[in-house]
This record gives C-alpha cells, sequence and structure tokens, in this order.
C-alpha cells in the first residue's frame, strides 16, 4: 500500500496536464468550466485533438488505439482531463460501442468503424431503452425480421441522448421472437440516415433538447452490420452497461462543480455556517468515493468492472445531484449571474442521474444480488 | 499509488486473525470475559491474551527497535486494529498502545521511552492515558487538572473522567496544564504517574470495556520528556494517528455486521419465506454496502496519509486532515450500518445473548472515543472555503 505516485507516474502526469491545458482549446474548456452545452463541432474538435495523441480511446486494444496503461495511469488520465475541463471522450464511442466491437465485432467492423469511431467522424447514438424497457430492457419489442441478406427494422426507441447529432446508431433489436426474452436478442449497427429511420426531439423539463425518440419503420440493415453472435445481445448488452456503470456520474466532475462554487459563492459561505458544513459534508463524501473508484479499478478484470461499479454509479448520481440542489439553493431566487441562472436548469437536468445508466434502484438490485448474494 | 497488501502484512493479519480470532470467535467468549466482577476491580479483558499479543510482537509494533518495540508502520498497526473489531476484542490496543504508547513514544525522553516502552511492548504493562476532564469536549489541552512545580519535584491536582482501561493501568500518562510562566499562555504537559498513587474507581462503559474516574491531589508526578514543555502539537497528533486506527478498528466492526446481516436475512424465515425475498430489506442491506465501501476507501487512505507522514518526517496538518476526514465517514458509516444491523435483524439484535446490539455499542463508543462526526464536521467546515478542490494523492 502506498499513496505516493512514482516519479514516472508524476511524469506522466504532468506531461497529460501540460497536453490538456494547453492542446484543448480554451474555449471549449472555458464552455465545460461554465456547464454550458457543447455545440457538435466542439465536441468533436476535442475528440479528434485527444485521438490524435492517442488520449481518446486508451481504454480499447492496443491495435486499435488503446495504451498499455496501469490502472493508476488510466486514473490519472481521467483525474487530470476531469481537472483541465476537457470534454471527456463521447462515451457512446469511446466507452460504449468502441469496446464492444473491438470484443465482438468482426475483423472488417473493426476496420471499419473502430479508427473512425475513436476519431469520432461517426458519432454515434445508443438504441437501446424503448417506450415499454425501461429499467426492464430485456422487454424490448424493436423487430428485426430477415430479408434475403438483410434486416428490416420496425419499432422504436428512446431516450436517445445526442440522437440529433448521430450517424449510427447501435440497436437492441428482437430477432427471435419465440425465445425467451433475453434469448432472443441481437445488436444491430444502423446508418441514421436510412431510409424509414426518423428522429423525433424529446423536450426535457430543463427546456433542453438532450434526448429522443427514434423511429424505424421497414429500415434495411445489411447482414453484415450484426454485431457478434444471432440472438446474442444480451450478453453484449451487459458488457456494454457494466462499462457505463463506471463512467457514468465521475467523482472529478463534481468536485470541480464544488470548486468553483465555492469560488463564485464565497461570500456567502463565509456569512453561512450551515452552508459551509453542506459543502464540506458533501467534499467529504465525495473524497470517499473517488477513493473507492481508485480501488475498485484495481481490481477490475481484463476491463471487466468491478460488481462494486454500481457504487461509484449510486453514490456518484446521489452526490451529483446534492451538489446542484446546494448550488441552486445558493442562487436563491436567481440573479444577475451567469451561474445563478443556469442553477435552477441544471437541479432539474441532473434529476436524470439516479434514473439513466441502470437507475439507483437497478444498482441496489445487483448490490443485494450480485454482491450480497441476497 | 496502489491499495493492496504485500505478502508480509497478509501474513500479519492472517496471524492476528488466528490468535484473536481463536479467542473472540465465539461471542461467548467475548461476553464472559467483558462481564463485570465482584468489586469491580477486574480488567474488563484477557490479560493471558494481552501476554500472547506482546510475544506476537503486537504491543510493541508501533515502536523503535532500540525502545524495544518492532518499528512497523501504520498500515501494520491499522492490519491489527481492523482484526480487533471485527471480533470486538476488548483488549486496550488502540487506548495503551497507540494513544498511551503513541504519546510516550512521541515525547518521552530516551530513557523513559526504554523503559515504559519495554514493558508495554513485552506484555508487562498496561499504559492509559488521563486526559479527558468531566464536562469538556475533545481537545488536546488540559484545564482542570493542574500541574506545580517546586524546584525539580511536580505534583498534579484535579480529577480526569472517562480514563479508558484507568482503574487497571500501572501507568497513567496524565496531561495537565503547566504552571504559568513568562509565556503568555498556560501549555499542557504531560507526566507520568505510578497508577497505585491516584484514586480511581472503575466501571464498565455501555460497550463492554472498562474506564475510570480518576483523582489526583497533590499526587507526585513525573514530566514526560522535557520538563514544562507544552506538549499540545504532539498530543494532538497522537490523537490524530489514535483516531486513524480507531478508524480501522471500527472498519472491522462493519465488516462484521454485513455479512452477519445478510446471513440472517437469507436464513431467518417470516411469513413463510426468508427475509431476502423482501426487497425493501435487500435495498437497505445494499445501502449498507455502500456505506461500508466508502468507509474503507477512506480509512485505506488515511492510514495511508499517516505512512506518509511517517516517512517524510511528518506533516501534522495533513495527518490532521486525514482524520478529521475519515472520522466524520466512519462516523457516518459506523451510525448507519449499526442502526440498520439492528433494525434488519429485529428483537434478537436488541438482545445481549447476540453479538449485532454489541457492534453496534462498540462502534458508537469508538465514535466518542475522539470526537464524533459533527465535532469533525465543525472543523472541516471552518477551513472548507481556504481551498478549491481536493487532491487525495497530494
Amino acid at each position: 500500500m502506498q499513496l505516493e505516485l512514482t516519479e514516472e507516474e508524476r511524469a506522466f502526469r504532468d506531461e497529460l496536464r501540460d497536453f490538456f491545458t494547453t492542446k484543448v482549446p480554451e474555449e471549449i474548456r472555458d464552455t465545460v468550466a461554465a456547464g454550458r452545452e457543447l455545440t457538435r463541432d466542439q465536441m468533436v474538435e476535442s475528440m479528434q485533438t485527444l485521438n490524435a495523441a492517442g488520449y481518446a480511446v486508451p481504454r480499447w486494444p492496443v491495435e486499435w488505439g488503446g495504451q498499455d496503461w496501469t490502472e493508476v495511469q488510466h486514473h490519472i488520465w481521467h483525474a487530470e482531463m476531469e481537472r483541465a475541463c476537457v470534454p471527456t471522450p463521447l462515451a457512446f464511442n469511446a466507452g460504449m460501442i468502441g469496446p464492444v466491437i473491438a470484443h465482438f465485432g468482426t475483423e472488417e467492423q473493426k476496420k471499419g468503424f473502430l479508427p473512425k469511431t475513436a476519431n469520432l467522424d461517426i458519432w454515434w447514438s445508443q438504441g437501446f431503452s424503448e417506450p415499454d424497457a425501461g429499467s426492464d430492457l430485456a422487454g424490448l419489442r424493436t423487430s428485426a425480421v430477415r430479408d434475403g441478406d438483410d434486416w428490416v427494422v420496425n419499432g422504436q426507441k428512446t431516450w436517445t441522448t445526442l440522437g440529433q447529432y448521430g450517424d449510427w446508431i447501435f440497436t437492441l433489436v428482437r430477432t427471435d421472437p419465440e425465445a425467451k426474452k433475453q434469448a432472443g436478442i441481437s445488436m444491430l449497427l444502423i446508418d441514421m440516415r436510412s431510409e424509414g429511420l426518423e428522429i423525433r426531439p424529446i423536450q426535457l423539463i430543463d427546456g433542453g433538447h438532450e434526448v429522443n425518440e427514434v423511429w424505424f419503420e421497414d429500415v434495411r440493415v445489411p447482414g453484415d452490420h450484426l454485431v457478434g453472435e444471432l440472438n446474442g445481445g444480451w450478453a453484449i448488452a451487459k458488457f456494454l452497461l457494466g462499462n457505463e456503470r463506471v463512467g457514468v456520474a465521475p467523482p472529478g466532475v463534481v468536485k470541480r462543480v464544488i470548486a468553483r462554487i465555492k469560488a463564485l459563492a464565497a461570500d456567502r459561505f463565509a456569512h453561512d455556517p450551515l452552508l459551509r458544513a453542506r459543502i464540506a459534508g458533501l467534499e467529504n463524501e465525495l473524497l470517499a468515493l473517488e477513493l473507492t473508484a481508485m480501488r475498485v479499478a484495481a481490481n477490475s478484470v481484463e476491463g471487466r468492472p468491478d460488481p462494486a461499479s454500481s457504487v461509484l454509479k449510486l453514490k456518484g448520481s446521489e452526490l451529483q445531484q446534492a451538489v446542484s440542489e446546494l448550488v441552486l439553493d445558493l442562487a436563491g431566487p436567481g440573479g444577475s449571474e451567469e451561474w445563478e441562472r443556469l442553477a435552477g436548469p441544471q437541479y432539474l437536468n441532473l434529476r436524470k442521474a439516479s434514473i439513466y445508466g441502470g437507475s439507483n434502484e437497478v444498482q441496489r438490485q445487483i448490490i443485494a444480488r450480485n454482491i450480497l448474494g441476497l | 499509488m496502489d491499495f493492496l497488501y504485500d505478502d508480509e502484512q497478509d501474513a500479519l493479519r492472517d496471524a492476528v486473525k488466528g490468535l484473536v480470532g481463536k479467542a473472540y470467535g465465539d461471542y461467548e467468549n467475548r461476553r464472559r470475559t467483558v462481564a463485570p466482577a465482584e468489586g469491580g476491580s477486574d480488567p474488563g479483558f484477557d490479560e493471558k491474551l494481552w501476554v500472547r499479543m506482546a510475544e506476537m510482537g503486537l504491543l510493541g509494533l508501533p515502536f523503535a527497535e532500540e525502545d524495544g518495540g518492532v518499528g512497523a508502520g501504520p498500515v501494520e498497526i491499522g492490519i491489527v486494529c481492523q482484526e480487533l473489531g471485527r471480533v470486538l476484542a476488548p483488549e486496550p490496543y488502540l487506548t495503551s498502545v497507540v494513544l498511551a504508547g503513541g504519546l510516550i513514544s512521541a515525547c518521552g525522553t530516551a530513557e523513559q521511552r526504554q523503559e515504559l516502552l519495554g514493558a508495554l511492548s513485552a506484555g508487562e504493562s498496561v499504559p492509559a492515558f488521563a486526559h479527558n476532564e468531566p464536562g469538556r469536549g475533545w481537545t488536546p489541552t488540559a484545564d482542570q487538572v493542574e500541574a506545580s512545580q517546586d524546584g525539580d519535584s511536580w505534583t498534579i491536582s484535579g480529577v480526569k473522567e472517562p480514563v479508558a482501561h484507568g482503574a487497571r493501568a500501572d501507568v497513567l500518562v496524565v496531561s495537565a496544564k503547566l504552571p504559568a510562566s513568562d509565556s503568555a499562555e498556560r501549555g499542557t504537559g504531560l507526566f507520568v504517574v505510578d497508577g497505585s498513587d491516584a484514586d480511581r474507581t472503575g466501571y464498565a462503559t455501555y460497550d463492554g470495556t472498562r474506564t475510570a474516574r480518576v483523582s489526583f491531589d497533590a499526587t507526585a508526578a513525573t514530566p514526560l520528556g522535557e520538563p514544562g514543555a507544552d506538549l499540545t502539537s504532539s498530543i494532538s497528533t497522537v490523537q490524530d494517528i489514535t483516531r486513524v486506527m480507531a478508524a480501522n478498528q471500527a472498519l472491522g466492526a462493519m465488516q462484521f455486521l454485513l455479512p452477519t446481516t445478510c446471513d440472517y436475512l437469507r436464513s431467518r424465515k417470516q411469513f413463510g419465506v426468508p427475509l431476502s425475498s423482501f426487497q425493501t430489506l435487500t435495498f437497505r442491506a445494499a445501502d449498507m454496502y455502500v456505506s461500508l465501501q466508502l468507509a474503507h476507501s477512506m480509512v485505506d487512505w488515511a492510514t495511508l496519509v499517516v505512512a506518509r507522514a511517517a516517512n517524510d518526517g511528518g506533516d501534522p496538518a495533513a495527518v490532521a486532515d486525514a482524520a478529521r476526514r475519515v472520522s466524520l465517514q466512519v462516523s457516518r458509516s459506523g451510525r448507519h450500518i449499526g442502526q440498520e444491523a439492528i433494525q434488519l435483524h429485529g428483537g434478537i439484535a436488541m438482545t445481549m445473548e447476540y453479538s449485532v446490539g454489541m457492534y453496534t455499542a462498540h462502534l458508537t463508543a469508538l465514535d466518542h472515543l475522539l470526537g464524533d462526526g459533527g465535532h469533525h464536521l465543525r472543523e472541516l467546515a471552518g477551513a472548507v472555503t481556504t481551498y478549491g478542490a481536493l487532491d487525495p494523492l497530494g
């Protein structure tokens, strides 16, 4: 056991710190720091800057652009990126479909998709949830029926985050309506410009347009865009969702919000011991969570997350929400500054954090069943 | 940076587990050991086990080899505390070795260290730190017990309570307000007093361990270290290290409570089904798991902060900060896990014959040993605007 970074690790940290703060455009980092929405172009520019240096998809296999890093290096990479307000690489690409294609895909799929996925030349969307398949994802009904070499897809996906920017969508479809529900699911890669595919915006309670419905009406998908085994989609979904849990509600982002609000509302904290106690308590729990993330990362086997990663999602989202609530209370009835006006919408927006990425109730179920054996 | 134990540390854990697990693996043994005897002069722990702990080198673990100790680090001491906590061992490791011994090690002259720590490491002595004063909270200073100097001889007067294992202790390390001097403030000094020279009333606390009221009336006392020196900052740092080790002990207790509660949920049947078929109960167990993980991470981290300070000459401010942070988290987690363990068991955990309630009692006592969550939150809140973001590796 030791706390210190080795000399090599310190050098690595300094190198990344320098890169993130000098190579990623300041305008993009300022947008992140202020909690404003990034444009598609900003996301693409940022990820391509990272990718050119090999910092976009370090978790991937080395032959596809990944890095042969230790867990400590991965931790430093993530922490420094968040510290510098660099947008984290698009999760749908870097954290979800990339590892899936690298693990389950054919050589052709790897060659065709992975380089473009790492470079955000393709913007991926996630086609999982449906109106009747939320936490019970395996209840999905969107169907794919074989027609010659193609699949013909019909149905509806929902909660498709940033689908308005999407080029391709990785989609769970029912390929065997007779099998019991987990057994009849497959994953297809679908071009979002296909005929019969329609994207409809959903307005959320913060007033923003973050998610969408995606409708499929006789959408033809070439047969070689099936990922992995036919009817083997559930294993792929579990692989992907495990990775998603680790990436969602990262402590570093919440930590940055705390540091920022301390500076912005310094006078309010100075005069209010109750506010100071609230933020000190949240900050302490966040430290405990950050340390837990380091411990859990050290236990991950061959890139598969430790089951304790459910703790990260559950507690991380709770703290993220609690901090947004504190910021809301600091803003009070509102005011002239940007952060005060954004506090309400952000508080409302983050109610999603305990619902998506596997709701917190699903995480409790995972902990109770898979870890505690209940 | 890594959070993994090496082979030697694993071997130490196995050895401690073997020793104290054999003694207290059966909870009935612990219950018998702490049961008050007639007259109240019983030690409340197993004197023979104390000697065996000395033979294994555990009592001398924190102390330098030239003082009769083993010279091990905070990680090793933490391992011992975790294993003691896991079986609820009533031996006064935390208060006599880590706290009283830690003060002797930090403040004593070479001669005092060799004599007192040598005897402690050999299992021949049980020192106690007489510091708390009635009606005062957690502080590194003394107020109501005062020291007087007459030439080279010193005496102390006043009341200390509660003093953990104060009635059994052969050596008392007593904090006392120093006499007025040229400097503006009267500091706090430490004194060694023969246990039998004090007026002592021992009694059992709610977690079964022993404490005492100890009175001094112009009692002869030997200054620990340089006579008349203000030792407030040393006391503060040793208290901080003890806070971190108390958190290790609490972690062991929490690591017992969660699986014990889960076993019960699986085996106990009501309405014809196991309790584990009720999601309202399993979700609460899942929340206990989250609490345990957070506490575990903070305990590992704070122990490593103490280890780093021990290696590089020490940054007392970093140790103090880590002690506050781990104490706050363990206070929250300990209360949550302790309360829920009782609730999820139901009535059985209210009984003395079942271990779970007593684990919760011990977690509560540990929480109040050197400052509870509210105390530490107040300290942290006072400083919260003096920095931006926390860096656990910094």
